[in-house]
């Protein structure tokens, strides 16, 4: 590491020794900022994330003796419906948490960025970004009046002759997964708008002039110069929606907590009720770990895709 | 138990938030919830608990345990949200003023996840509400009451005040050792909308379910909705209590409290329960329930009974103070009725718990406070008056009085009616800590649905149970 050069002239630069001690203790300082950091890290994450390892081959209610069960806990998640059967509810939330938000980010982060780039366009994202403000426990009320049998939703509907169809949305076996993931995507577009809009106005704009004079419409602009430029943000965006819809938690809570019937209920929820409520910390452990393979495993490759296109 | 269930949401939201939020930045961290628990814990402390619990401090003489005249500071752990204890620790301090309180409180749900800690530790409260019992007590936690409940008197009390307090040494409850004592003792039935019930006929209370579910269809006839009734997971599935009562209608308390206080080989799925279960499952598609049952919550459910959205609705009587509030003396009380006119009669009737730690510094002066709650005539005004249920005590202990017109009148000239009967039973909903959100509340949705039958409801609640058990 030849960055001697920089260094003040007083220094001698002479002896090779010398300047490892000096890099020796350099290092020393650096890791000695980290180290608050990392020691939060550790007792924090790491600490947590290992002994929910060690507790899924455990029977454990928290305070009593510990049981070794090896692979128990596991085969226990896999024959229980109401376990295994929560992890296909999390994947649809893919669709509404991920692929919609992202998707309809870019298409309003661009038009931001075409039409109204000005006031009108910060004014947008401010009222997107604003479910990220907003306190769940509270949405979580409000979007359970709208969607009540008597909420603003049925109104609407029954106003436009739709009456037919209104419901106790978040109560029905067939739509509450889907309201739920409504919910989703008003909390996290404004996220991925912001995100997204940031990554725009880092595209060099002498790209689009050039399109502009060579007669590209919007269309053209959006799938040939921002969503190739926008790869990585987008992949940011795709990490951090699967894996709020993967390991959900909050949103559902607020919202159904699991119900009607398990019909909305998600892997995030039973590891809280298996844990705190059953108090089967062995068992809650096992499912919190699967989930946790089960994130990995989507997430690789999203970040992998970003990795290789980046490097073209 | 559902009063609370709001706030337990709120509260287990922003501690769950703010665990998930850390999950964003690194997958890893999915698993926090089941982690954060562990490395708090301490080891049970067993070897200390037990001696201790043979023997209180002061063995009961002749004078009694009592908070003696030197200066103490009980320390307490109350829940909260709920008045009652700290009215009673008031005005405990105004009659005897050597005692004053060091009192600490928490929702219901952070109760759960933070008592057995809190009772392990070397600061254990004199005094605590427990959210649940039967585990803490096999650990060793809680302080053997035996002593005092001879000291005292308590076990010539009327039966099932105690019993539904007792853990024998198989971790059975209803009958073995004391572990708590209840502050008050609340009973539930069916409320019901006097001016709306008079408009279908009913000029007395059903005495039999076949003339209840007469006035049901009457209700319906007539375009009212018939019973008011929550159903959101978010509270819990209100259906537990019309199913509850119906059991009890169709067949005898023994079995269903075996089951709730996981007896060997108690089963859930009996021919008395499938008549019960298929009545509530006709109830249902009679429309006899809101169409939109399975996102009211029990906050909601309330507010609409009080706003005339229901000639009945089942509940307990902590709701009493709302009803009477909401429809001024407009809320009558009745017990369910039973299968058969001459039946005895049998409601849903559990104590608000109360236990000292192994740990306690003052456990003497803890149990007289439990012992003056029940006793003394001022502390049962209160109890009463600020809880709206039943204060227990000695049979021959003189019942405050109550405002004219309030529905606690009804639900405690009822109390005795169900006592008689031998017809007190906890909650099916309590029988494990997690067969409400595992079991009835799923399936009892379900059935709404449509996607579940009455036979089909028992055996997957059965199924959970054993399974829960399995994982104790």
């Amino acid at each position: 590491m030849m960055t001697v050069d920089n260094r003040p002239a007083a220094l001698p630069a002479s002896r090779q020794t010398h300047l490892n001690t000096r890099a020796r203790r350099e290092a020393f300082v650096g890791w000695l900022f980290v180290l608050p950091a990392l020691l939060m890290y550790a007792v924090f994450v790491l600490l947590p994330f290992l002994l929910t390892i060690l507790y899924s081959f455990y029977k454990w209610n928290g305070t009593g003796p510990m049981n070794w069960v090896g692979l128990k806990n596991y085969v226990t998640v896999f024959q229980v419906p109401n376990l295994i059967g929560t992890v296909f509810n999390a994947f649809w939330l893919v669709v509404w948490f991920s692929f919609i938000p992202v998707g309809l980010g870019l298409v309003v982060a661009s038009v931001i960025h075409r039409v109204a780039a000005g006031r009108f366009g910060e004014i947008a994202r401010t009222v997107l970004f604003l479910p990220q403000v907003i306190a769940l426990v509270a949405a979580g009320i409000i979007w359970g009046w709208l969607f009540s049998l008597s909420g603003l939703v049925n109104q609407i509907l029954k106003s436009i002759g739709l009456g037919a169809i209104t419901r106790a949305w978040l109560g029905d076996f067939d739509w509450a997964l889907s309201a739920v993931g409504i919910i989703g995507i008003w909390v996290l577009l404004g996220f991925c708008t912001v995100l997204l809009s940031t990554g725009i106005s880092k595209i060099d704009p002498a790209l689009y002039e050039s399109a502009r004079i060579d007669g590209a419409s919007w269309f053209t602009e959006f799938v040939t110069i921002t969503i190739p430029l926008l790869r990585h943000e987008i992949s940011v965006c795709l990490t951090v929606t699967v894996i709020a819809a993967l390991a959900a938690f909050d949103i559902v809570y607020v919202a159904t907590a699991g119900g009607p019937g398990n019909s909305t209920a998600v892997p995030g929820l039973q590891v809280y009720i298996l844990a705190f409520t059953q108090r089967a910390v062995g068992l809650a452990s096992a499912l919190a770990v699967i989930l946790m393979v089960l994130v990995i495993v989507v997430i690789i490759p999203i970040q992998r895709l970003s990795r290789e296109e980046n490097a073209q | 138990m559902n009063s609370k269930s709001l706030l337990w949401s709120l509260v287990s939201l922003l501690v769950l938030t703010s665990m998930l939020l850390s999950a964003c930045g690194a997958p890893a961290t999915t698993a926090a919830p089941a982690a954060t628990v562990a490395p708090a814990t301490q080891p049970p402390a067993a070897t200390e608990a037990p001696t201790k619990a043979a023997a209180p401090t002061e063995a009961p003489a002749a004078t009694g345990p009592s908070c003696g005249t030197d200066p103490v500071v009980l320390k307490a752990s109350f829940e909260t949200g709920f008045d009652l204890p700290f009215k009673l620790s008031e005005e405990f301090t105004k009659q005897y003023p050597n005692v004053t309180w060091d009192i600490s409180q928490d929702q219901f749900a952070n109760l759960i996840n933070s008592t057995p800690l809190v009772l392990a530790s070397d600061n254990a409260p004199d005094l605590l509400r427990l959210p649940t019992m039967v585990s803490f007590a096999k650990d060793g936690l809680l302080l053997n009451l035996d002593p005092y409940a001879t000291a005292f008197g308590w076990n010539d009390w009327p039966v099932p005040q105690l019993n539904q307090n007792r853990i024998d040494a198989n971790g059975v409850r209803g009958s073995g050792t004391l572990y708590a004592m209840g502050l008050n003792y609340s009973l539930t039935g069916v409320f019901y909308n006097k001016k709306l019930a008079a408009q279908i006929g009913m000029t007395e209370p059903p005495k039999t379910v076949a003339e209840f579910e007469d006035l049901l269809a009457k209700a319906k006839a007539a375009g009212l909705q018939p019973i008011m009734e929550w159903g959101s997971a978010k509270s819990g599935m209100g259906l537990a209590f019309p199913l509850q009562n119906l059991m009890a209608a169709y067949g005898p308390v023994g079995p269903i409290n075996d089951w709730i206080f996981q007896k060997a080989g108690a089963t859930i799925d009996t021919p008395s329960n499938l008549i019960a279960a298929q009545h509530l499952e006709q109830w249902i598609k009679n429309g006899y329930f809101p169409a939109d049952i399975n996102a009211i919550e029990y906050t909601d459910a309330a507010a609409r009974f009080g706003k005339g959205e229901g000639v009945f609705t089942f509940n307990g009587d902590w709701q009493n103070a709302g009803y009477d509030k909401d429809l001024p003396g407009n809320v009558g009380f009745f017990l369910m009725p039973p299968a058969e006119a001459g039946g005895g009669y049998a409601a849903m009737s559990a104590p608000l718990t109360f236990g000292i730690a192994a740990k306690a510094k003052h456990p003497d002066c803890a149990a007289f406070f439990l012992n003056w709650v029940a006793t003394n005539p001022k502390a049962r005004e209160i109890d009463v008056a600020v809880g709206g249920s039943n204060p227990g005590g000695p049979a021959e202990a003189t019942m405050p009085s109550v405002t004219a017109g309030s529905v606690t009148n009804e639900t405690l000239a009822a109390g005795p009616v169900m006592g008689a009967d031998g017809g007190a039973m906890d909650f099916i909903a309590n029988a494990t800590s997690s067969i409400f959100a595992q079991g009835w509340t799923p399936e009892l949705q379900k059935m709404v649905g449509g996607q579940q039958d009455a036979a089909g409801l028992l055996k997957a609640v059965q199924a959970e149970y054993e399974r829960e058990l399995a994982q104790q």
